[in-house]
């Protein structure tokens, strides 16, 4: 009977019901798009970041100590280096997701064919890898350096020039030594020499602009370092600092256990560092401060924007959602009153009035749910420029918001029900 | 047991019965008895108190003093959950206004007071219908069902849990005169049938069918008929 009641209730009063699951709809549309949004604009936000550069550096420990010491930033002085080979295991850290770029730098001191002394850098471009976790990813300076102005040429392409001898050459070299796109340099490295073909003739606009980078193999032999990397630039996504990252930074032995499992837990950029410390052998990771801080902020703030329009997208919706249904119970008031009337129980009829709300509520948080994708499609082409994958922790976060706003937009109502005597709803003359 | 003694047992006694809001007296010490298998109309002006009184004989209000004994209970001195349980277990409802679940058809508004009394049974529920004459009408909704028909659908579902008393409130109000004589008449034979009517009426027509006859005025009992007419039998279980 109670189903037959609930069905009744449904399908013959279609209209009410539809209007109450417009409302819902709405709600879970909007907390569908907002939390698909906010749980994924952190990757759209970094991709806007990108251009800031890397927000992490990893050098040896003992280049590390001298630099600090000297401000020297040469390894060929201290004679320590990273390992090529243990590259791959920054994706397999805890905070890997986190990770979206890097690349590694290895500096060869040469001289061109007229003698000019010159410092050719390896690095990654677009470098494929394949990921002990099975996924890939294309790493390397042309998403790291974005602002690059390519004046001559092109990029270096790593999955499609088979040449592995040719060269993107910065604009101040260029310039004092009359270097064009298509040319062909002679260098003269410490260990070995390369007839370079220049691809591209790049302005950077700071010191970069007085070098030659070449592919990473290709320094290596120059400098006569096969294997060895001087740096690493780590570009990742991480949470502001606070005082528990601020004392972690300075030195995670100092923090309680509970404490370490928070901040390691927690996307600092001091864990993120501290992890990358753990991976790579004898290295030292730090944040380059200000982009950590930066990108870490107006992710935050951006974050908070959504949340902020979540909460009121759905605070909107319980409003809509207490006052059709609180209007619901009233019109049905002489027949809630009948019902108790006749025997029913507070529990009886505020059960059956919940179980219309929620399976109401069912019906439109499913609705609202695939409407959201598509607005949270809408938001990502319109600020992004590209789609927002949603998550499928958005699932349950959704049918519980949906489920809890509805309970709270239905507590006027039952209240109402509660305290109606039959005798005012049922002498109507 | 003799039939004298069985008609000395009140079915429902109420003792200096009052209903106080503020000032007014709703109903001012009213005393009255019915007996079981008892067919009596409450008759008064509007204001007289009547539906205050039947309020409180349907436990669906609790007197402001005096005592209101129900088959032996004080419903006075019930909590707001037994009074539903002892309306649930005695008492049968009919309303001048019908009062049937809308998205409810006929049947079903009668199986829903099975649901809230004990487990549903259409078969049984089709069976009060077919008494009230209305088994083809069984599927229909209320709003396809004409006045007349759904007062009988209303009597059907007071009937189905064969309630020790059944009250009507201005049953007929909203019936024309072909529809007010089939409804009298299922009180007719409800009647015959030993059950225990209290109907509230403005009609006199509806009040001379009825046994006895109390008038309320200004919440007193003003006075009470015994109806000469009375050709109804009561059947003594």
């Amino acid at each position: 009977m109670f189903l037959r009641m609930i069905r009744g209730a449904m399908f013959r009063q279609w209209k009410k019901m539809a209007m109450i699951a417009f409302t819902i709809a709405l709600g879970a549309s909007l907390a569908t798009a907002m939390l698909g949004v906010m749980m994924d604009v952190g990757d759209k936000v970094n991709q806007e970041l990108k251009t800031y550069g890397a927000n992490i550096t990893v050098v040896p420990k003992d280049s590390s100590i001298i630099n600090d010491l000297y401000t020297i930033e040469d390894n060929e002085s201290t004679g320590s280096y990273l390992l090529e080979e243990e590259l791959g295991k920054i994706k397999t850290i805890f905070w890997a997701f986190n990770i979206v770029d890097y690349t590694p730098f290895v500096s060869a001191q040469s001289t061109l064919a007229n003698g000019a002394p010159v410092t050719v850098t390896g690095t990654w471009f677009n470098h494929h890898m394949e990921l002990p976790t099975g996924e890939t990813l294309d790493a390397g300076i042309t998403n790291l350096r974005t602002w690059w102005e390519i004046t001559e040429g092109k990029w270096l392409d790593e999955q499609a020039d088979d040449n592995r001898d040719v060269a993107m050459v910065g604009a101040a070299v260029a310039a004092q030594n009359d270097i064009h796109a298509g040319d062909t340099l002679h260098i003269e490295g410490k260990e070995a020499s390369k007839e370079l073909y220049v691809q591209g003739i790049f302005d950077a606009g700071d010191e970069e602009d007085s070098a030659i980078f070449v592919f990473l193999d290709t320094a290596q032999q120059l400098a006569g370092l096969e294997g060895n990397i001087d740096s690493i630039e780590v570009s990742a996504l991480t949470t502001p600092d606070n005082e528990l990252a601020e004392k972690a930074a300075k030195d995670p032995s100092s923090l309680t256990v509970k404490q370490y499992e928070t901040w390691y837990c927690t996307a600092y950029v001091s864990s993120i560092c501290y992890q990358i410390q753990e991976v790579i052998t004898d290295s030292v990771a730090s944040a380059v401060r200000q982009v950590a801080d930066s990108e870490g902020e107006i992710l935050e703030k951006t974050q908070l924007l959504m949340i902020l329009i979540t909460i009121l997208s759905l605070i909107g919706a319980a409003l809509g959602i207490c006052n059709l249904v609180t209007a619901s119970v009233m019109e049905r008031s002489s027949e809630i009153g009948l019902m108790k009337a006749i025997g029913a129980h507070n529990s009886s009829v505020s059960g059956l009035v919940l179980t219309e709300i929620v399976l109401t509520a069912i019906i439109g948080g499913i609705i609202g749910f695939f409407a959201g994708i598509g607005f949270a499609q809408i938001i990502g082409h319109t600020v992004f420029g590209s789609s927002i994958a949603i998550r499928p922790m958005v699932i349950p976060i959704v049918a519980v918001l949906v489920v809890v706003v509805t309970l709270l937009g239905s507590i006027p109502a039952i209240r109402m029900l509660l305290n109606l005597r039959p005798t005012e709803v049922l002498h109507g003359r | 047991m003799g039939k004298d003694k069985v008609k000395r047992m009140s079915l429902l006694e109420l003792r200096n019965v009052s209903k106080i809001y503020g000032d007014l007296h709703a109903l001012d010490k009213v005393s009255l008895q019915v007996e079981k298998g008892e067919w009596v109309a409450i008759m008064g002006p509007s204001g007289s108190g009547k539906s205050t009184m039947m309020n409180i004989i349907g436990c669906m209000d609790k007197p402001s003093e005096g005592e209101v004994l129900l088959d032996g209970i004080d419903i006075a001195k019930e909590t707001a959950k037994n009074l539903t349980n002892i309306r649930r277990d005695k008492i049968g409802l009919i309303f001048q206004q019908f009062h049937l679940v809308s998205y409810l058809t006929a049947l079903e508004n009668v199986m829903m007071a099975q649901y809230y009394h004990s487990i549903p049974d259409e078969k049984e529920a089709m069976e009060a219908l077919e008494r009230v004459g209305l088994a083809d009408r069984a599927r229909h909704l209320p709003s396809q069902l004409s006045g007349g028909e759904q007062q009988r659908v209303c009597v059907a579902r007071a009937l189905i849990n064969y309630p020790e008393i059944i009250l009507a409130d201005e049953p007929t109000g909203n019936l024309d005169e072909a529809n007010e004589e089939i409804v009298v008449d299922l009180f007719r034979r409800l009647h015959e049938d030993g059950t225990t009517l209290i109907v509230v009426t403005h009609d006199p027509e509806v009040a001379e069918v009825a046994q006895r006859t109390l008038v309320l005025r200004n919440g007193r009992l003003d006075h009470e008929t015994i109806n000469p007419n009375f050709t109804g039998h009561i059947k003594l279980s």
